[in-house]
C-alpha cells in the first residue's frame, strides 16, 4: 500500500499528559502503575490511572457529554498542539473532508454503572445519560464536535484491538477518497466492568504487571487517550506503512496457543508494507502479562521473526489501556522511531523459560527505521501495524 | 411489506438457534449474537460463497442490553461479582468473535457504532473494504430493545437484524451526501438504529434503479442501486 503520512500525534496516560511525559518515563524506566485506589478499591490490583480527571469537567456547549471517558478525551486533545494541527487540516481540506475514527471498549459505561447503585425503590434509573456517556459513539461524537469536524465518523469497538484497527479503516478511507485527513485514536477509562470483569476471569495481577516474566500473574488495567492525524500527502517523517487484521476463530477470551491469528495479522501488515521480517527493527508486543497471551504471542513472533528482532511490551509502564492500547503503543513506536531507542519490558526480570523471541528487559539505544505494533482483543480480534520513519 | 404491498403487523418471534455454534454455546450466547449469526448464515447461504470468503462488518448502536443490565446489576452489589461469561460476551465484537469460531473463518472482522448512524457507518466501512481490499464483505446489523430500567433511556420498540452479503461489482454505489436521510418505510422501527437497513432493503426489493439516503451523523449516506 501507499504509505500514509502521520502529521501529528499525542498520548495521555498514567505516564502523564502529552508525548514528552511518555518519552521521559520510557527513557528513565519509570512506570506509572499504582496500587488500586479507584472507586471502592476493593480489588487487589495495580492500575494506570490518569491524575486530575475528577477535577476537570466538560463545561460549556458540550457539557452534556461530561463523564470520565470524555474528560479523558478532552484532556488528551489539548496536548502537543494536536487540536491546532487538526484545525489546520480542517482549514486546508474543509470540515467535511476530515473524518474521525476512534476506538474504545467501554466508552462512558462508568456513568451507568454508578447510576445502578442509585436506583430508586422501584428500580428506576434516574441519571443514566445513554447517548452522551454510555453509548460507544459518545466519545467519538464528543471529539468530532469539539473539533467541529463534519467528515464521516464512527467508533470501532473490538475490545483491545479497537484503536489499532482505526488505522486500517483510516487508510482505506483515504485510499477510497472518502476523506483527505482522518483523526484516529482511542480513549478508554477505568470502569467497574473491566476491573471486575477481567478479575472474574482471573486475569488481573495483584502486583504491577510483568509481561513475559516467569512469575507473571496477569494484567494491570490502565486508562489513556491518544490521537494521530493521518493525511493523504507525500511521505512524511513518520508514516503508516502497512496494516493486518485477522480473527483467531478459536475462543472468546483465550488466544489460539500457536498464535495463528496473530501471525496472520503480522504477515499481512508486512506484506502491505512491502517489507520482510528482517526489515523490522522493533516490535511493540501486545504483551498483556497474562500467561496465555504472552505464550501465544511469543510463538507467533518466533515463527515470523526468529530470535533476531527486538521485542518489548510497554504495558508495565502504562498498564493495559484496553481500547486505547492500539494508539498508545503506536505512539510508543513513533517515539522509538523519532528518538532512536527501544523501550524496556518494565517490571520483568526473568523471562519465562521456553519463550524464544528476543524480548528486551532493558532500554536500548537503536536506530529504528521500522516498527511493528501488535494489538489483540477478546473475540480473537487481531491487528498489526507497521510504522516507518 | 418492503414494497408497500402488505401491512406490517408486529409478531413476536422466537430467538433463533444459531446452528453454526457448538451446542453448548447456542443457548449461552447473547440474544444479539443469536440474531446476528442467524441473519449472517441466511445471507451467506444465499450468496453461494463460502463463509470464510467474507470479511465481516458488524454494525450496532446499542450492543446487547441484557448483558449491560446484568453486569451493571451485579456491579451495584457489595461483592460486585460479575459472570465471566457475561463479561467476555459484553464486547461489541462478540457477534464477530462467535461468527469466526462457528464459521472457522480467520478473515478480518470489525465492530462499529455510530449511534443512529451505525448502519450507514457499517455500510461505508463495508464499501471501503470492498473497494480497497477487493473481497466480499458480510455486513451484519442488529439492535434490540433494552430491558426495563434502561429502556426509557434508549427507547427501541422492536428488535431488528439484517445481513447483506456484498461482493465487488454488487451494483451499489455509495457516496456521502449533505441531504437529509429518507424516512423509514416502517414507522414502527423508528428509534432502532439497525433498522435504517430497511431503506436499503426496500430499494433492493423493488426492481429497477433506486436512490436512497441513509442516516449518518449530521448528513446522509447516499446509495444508488443500478437497475
Amino acid at each position: 500500500m501507499k504509505p500514509v503520512a502521520i502529521t501529528a500525534f499525542t498520548a495521555t496516560s498514567t505516564l502523564g499528559r502529552g508525548n514528552a511525559a511518555m518519552l521521559d518515563a520510557l527513557r528513565r524506566g519509570k512506570g506509572g502503575l499504582k496500587a488500586n485506589d479507584f472507586d471502592r478499591a476493593e480489588l487487589r490490583a495495580w492500575i494506570g490511572r490518569v491524575a486530575g480527571l475528577e477535577d476537570e469537567p466538560i463545561t460549556g456547549a458540550l457539557a452534556e457529554y461530561d463523564c470520565r471517558n470524555n474528560r479523558l478525551a478532552q484532556i488528551g486533545l489539548a496536548q502537543d498542539g494536536f487540536r491546532e494541527a487538526v484545525l489546520k487540516a480542517k482549514d486546508r481540506y474543509g470540515a467535511k473532508r476530515v473524518a474521525v475514527l476512534l476506538g474504545t471498549s467501554t466508552s462512558g459505561i462508568l456513568q451507568t454503572e454508578l447510576a445502578y447503585r442509585r436506583r430508586d425503590s422501584q428500580g428506576n434509573l434516574a441519571d443514566v445519560r445513554y447517548r452522551h456517556a454510555q453509548n460507544l459513539y459518545s466519545m467519538t461524537d464528543f471529539v468530532r464536535r469539539a473539533l467541529a469536524l463534519e467528515g464521516p465518523s464512527m467508533t470501532i469497538s473490538t475490545a483491545c484491538s479497537s484503536s489499532a484497527k482505526v488505522f486500517a479503516s483510516a487508510a482505506r478511507y483515504l485510499e477510497a477518497g472518502i476523506a483527505d485527513a482522518v483523526v484516529v485514536g482511542g480513549v478508554d477509562s477505568l470502569c467497574l466492568t473491566t476491573m471486575h470483569g477481567f478479575s472474574s476471569l482471573q486475569l488481573v495481577s495483584d502486583e504491577p504487571c510483568r509481561p513475559f516474566d516467569a512469575a507473571r500473574k496477569g494484567m494491570s488495567i490502565g486508562e489513556a487517550a491518544g490521537y494521530a492525524l493521518l493525511e493523504k500527502i507525500e511521505p512524511h517523517k513518520i508514516a503508516l506503512l502497512g496494516y493486518g487484521e485477522s480473527s483467531d476463530a478459536y475462543h472468546m477470551s483465550t488466544p489460539q496457543p500457536e498464535g495463528e491469528g496473530a501471525l496472520g495479522a503480522m504477515r499481512q501488515a508486512l506484506s502491505r508494507a512491502g517489507v520482510g521480517p528482517g526489515e523490522i527493527d522493533y516490535v511493540n508486543a501486545h504483551g498483556t502479562a497474562t500467561p496465555a497471551n504472552d505464550r501465544a504471542e511469543d510463538r507467533a513472533l518466533v515463527r515470523l521473526f526468529g530470535k533476531r528482532v527486538p521485542v518489548s511490551s510497554t504495558k508495565g509502564f502504562t498498564g493495559h489501556t484496553l481500547g486505547a492500547a492500539g494508539i498508545v503503543e503506536a505512539i510508543v513506536c513513533f517515539l522509538a522511531l523519532e528518538h532512536g531507542f527501544i523501550p524496556a519490558t518494565l517490571n520483568s526480570s526473568a523471562l519465562e523459560p521456553g519463550l524464544e523471541s528476543m524480548i528486551l528487559l532493558q532500554n536500548r539505544p537503536a536506530r529504528v527505521k521500522r516498527a511493528l505494533s501488535n494489538s489483540f482483543g477478546f473475540g480473537g480480534s487481531n491487528c498489526s501495524l507497521v510504522f516507518g520513519a | 411489506m418492503l414494497c408497500g404491498e402488505a401491512a406490517f403487523t408486529p409478531t413476536p418471534v422466537q430467538r433463533p438457534v444459531p446452528s453454526l455454534l457448538p451446542p453448548a454455546e447456542r443457548r449461552r450466547c447473547a440474544p444479539s449474537v443469536a440474531w446476528a449469526l442467524a441473519v449472517a448464515q441466511e445471507a451467506v447461504a444465499q450468496s453461494g460463497l463460502d463463509a470464510g470468503a467474507f470479511a465481516v462488518v458488524f454494525a450496532s448502536s446499542d450492543g446487547d442490553g441484557d448483558i449491560v443490565h446484568r453486569l451493571c446489576t451485579a456491579l451495584a452489589t457489595p461483592a460486585a461479582a460479575v459472570s465471566p461469561t457475561d463479561f467476555h460476551n459484553s464486547v461489541h465484537n462478540a457477534a464477530t468473535g462467535y461468527w469466526s469460531i462457528g464459521a472457522h473463518s480467520q478473515a478480518p472482522s470489525t465492530a462499529i457504532c455510530a449511534y443512529d448512524g451505525s448502519f450507514s457507518a457499517g455500510l461505508l466501512e463495508a464499501a471501503c473494504q470492498i473497494a480497497i481490499e477487493k473481497r466480499p464483505v458480510l455486513l451484519v446489523t442488529v439492535d434490540l430493545p433494552y430491558p426495563p430500567p434502561l429502556a426509557p433511556h434508549r427507547p427501541v420498540r422492536h428488535g431488528f437484524a439484517a445481513a447483506l452479503a456484498l461482493e465487488p461489482g454488487a451494483g451499489l454505489e455509495v457516496t456521502l451526501d449533505g441531504a437529509a436521510p429518507d424516512s423509514l418505510p416502517l414507522k414502527d422501527f423508528e428509534g432502532n438504529a439497525a433498522a435504517a437497513a430497511l431503506l436499503l432493503l426496500a430499494a433492493l426489493a423493488r426492481p429497477g434503479e433506486a436512490l436512497v439516503r441513509l442516516p449518518l451523523t449530521e448528513r446522509s449516506l447516499q446509495v444508488r442501486k443500478r437497475g
